[in-house]
């Protein structure tokens, strides 16, 4: 029930019940209710939770936390290409 | 999909697994609270990447799975009256009742619809004036802004037939309640992410003191869920208790304010009946006395019955994290999603709902 999605606002209008905005998520565009987030613009992503934004996404920590973790993925395959001898994904490796 | 995908890529969740069994040197229980995680950790398998020492189990964040026999009950009877348009997410519809469900009631020509969000439950009551349109507006406080605003905007519209059901839960005291309990097991926490971008987190910073238990805030996909635990792990292991946020992308310390403000007009903190758990104090929202005219509790004379729950049924145990759906000798025969016997079989958060669905065969540890 906790379910919320991120999707980027394409557009804004205010009606009488409120701001609500066109939000794209992945292709599907629904209305959704921004009073929870007077400072969304267009372009922004909004976490959205049955029809209403709660959040309005944090793309810079987002990129931070982001980068940090592809460190470490990259750090690992590094390791396991020195220690393995599977024979993963060989096309990526010129033997 | 932007911030979704790059948070499932399987190279990062494998650094991150070795990096956990990098750190670990003994056993420690950790426990996620809501649901929606407890799916995902399913889902994708997480428990299987993860070292042995590491003891994941499942807390009470499921709505449907808490809301009480009673509550369910007196959904029933509201739903089976010939004035009354009943509206609920379809997780419900399902959820046994002492004797029935909200399905059977449909069935028998009650009016029950489903819908994705109360402003859809808006719309039926200004359709439908003639009518009395009831919401039952369930959930965590994830859900309680959204809730709020459908009865502020019905009463500022003056929509006197629309009218809620409420059984609003808190996710605090329900994790104070299991500390302090004499049986628990539970070493860290990871706490839900969507709850706390409504809420933000001071309040789960009170019960890493009064605990000493570290807690952090985590988000929805694979990686935030292993980045959550890795840094659960880290602490344990350097004897901190602290609460620190994983889901920064979305969660901030004080929360959401706007929607904090709204719930504070239209809900007050009532103690509520947990389902398999019993009454906790402080755990709910009920509405203010000036919503009255919209509070389906009040307008309708409904008996105040206490009911028992199936014998069989081991879903107050699960809850609390003290076992774990196959433990159940129900678990997959007699309790299936379509036959259920407790609500954790029943809803998409529900914790024997996620192992039916992902976990019916008990995997070999491919890990260590």
């Amino acid at each position: 029930m906790c379910l919320a999605i991120p999707g980027r606002i394409d557009s804004i209008e205010e009606t009488p019940a409120g701001r609500t905005a066109k939000v794209q998520f992945g292709g599907i565009t629904r209305e959704v209710h921004l009073d929870f987030v007077p400072e969304a613009a267009v372009g922004d992503f909004v976490l959205v939770h049955v029809g209403f934004a709660i959040s309005r996404m944090d793309a810079e920590e987002a990129e931070r936390t982001y980068q940090l973790l592809e460190e470490m993925g990259m750090l690992e395959t590094e390791a396991l290409g020195e220690t393995a001898e599977q024979p993963s994904a060989p096309e990526k490796e010129p033997q | 999909m932007k911030f979704v995908d790059e948070y499932r890529k399987p190279e990062i969740a494998r650094a991150l697994a070795a990096e956990i069994s990098r750190r670990v040197t003994r056993p420690w229980v950790l426990m996620e609270i809501c649901g929606g995680q407890t799916h995902t950790l399913m889902r994708y398998g997480i428990p299987d990447l993860l070292p042995r020492e590491i003891d994941l189990v499942h807390g009470p964040g499921c709505p449907v799975c808490v809301a009480p026999v009673e509550i369910i009950d007196k959904a029933l009877a509201i739903a089976a009256r010939p004035d009354v348009v009943f509206v609920s997410y379809g997780d419900m519809l399902r959820v046994p009742g002492s004797r029935e469900d909200l399905f059977t009631v449909k069935a028998r020509g009650g009016d029950v619809r489903v819908v994705y969000s109360p402003m859809d439950a808006l719309r039926i009551a200004r359709a439908e004036r003639s009518k009395r349109v009831v919401f039952f507006a369930i959930g965590f406080e994830t859900t309680a802004p959204a809730n709020a605003w459908a009865v502020w905007q019905a009463r500022r519209e003056g929509l006197d037939n629309f009218a809620m059901l409420v059984s609003q839960v808190l996710v605090p005291p329900a994790i104070r309640l299991l500390l302090e309990s004499p049986r628990n097991r539970v070493q860290g926490f990871i706490a839900p992410g969507h709850v706390c971008t409504v809420m933000g987190y001071r309040q789960y910073e009170m019960l890493s003191r009064d605990f000493r238990v570290p807690i952090v805030v985590g988000g929805f996909e694979p990686i935030d869920l292993l980045e959550a635990i890795h840094m659960l792990v880290v602490q344990l292991e350097e004897g901190r208790a602290e609460t620190e946020n994983q889901y920064a992308r979305s969660v901030a310390r004080e929360g959401n304010l706007p929607a904090q403000r709204l719930m504070e007009k239209v809900f007050e903190v009532c103690d509520r009946k947990w389902r398999g758990v019993g009454e906790i104090p402080q755990s709910g929202l009920r509405l203010r006395e000036e919503y009255t005219a919209h509070d389906a509790e009040r307008i309708f004379e409904l008996e105040e019955l206490s009911v028992e729950e199936p014998a069989e049924c081991i879903s107050a145990e699960v809850l609390q994290g003290l076992k774990k759906p196959p433990d159940c000798p129900a678990f997959g025969t007699r309790c299936t999603p379509e036959m259920p016997l407790g609500a954790p079989m029943v809803s998409a958060e529900g914790a024997c709902a996620a192992y039916y669905q992902y976990r019916r065969v008990p995997v070999a540890n491919a890990g260590d």
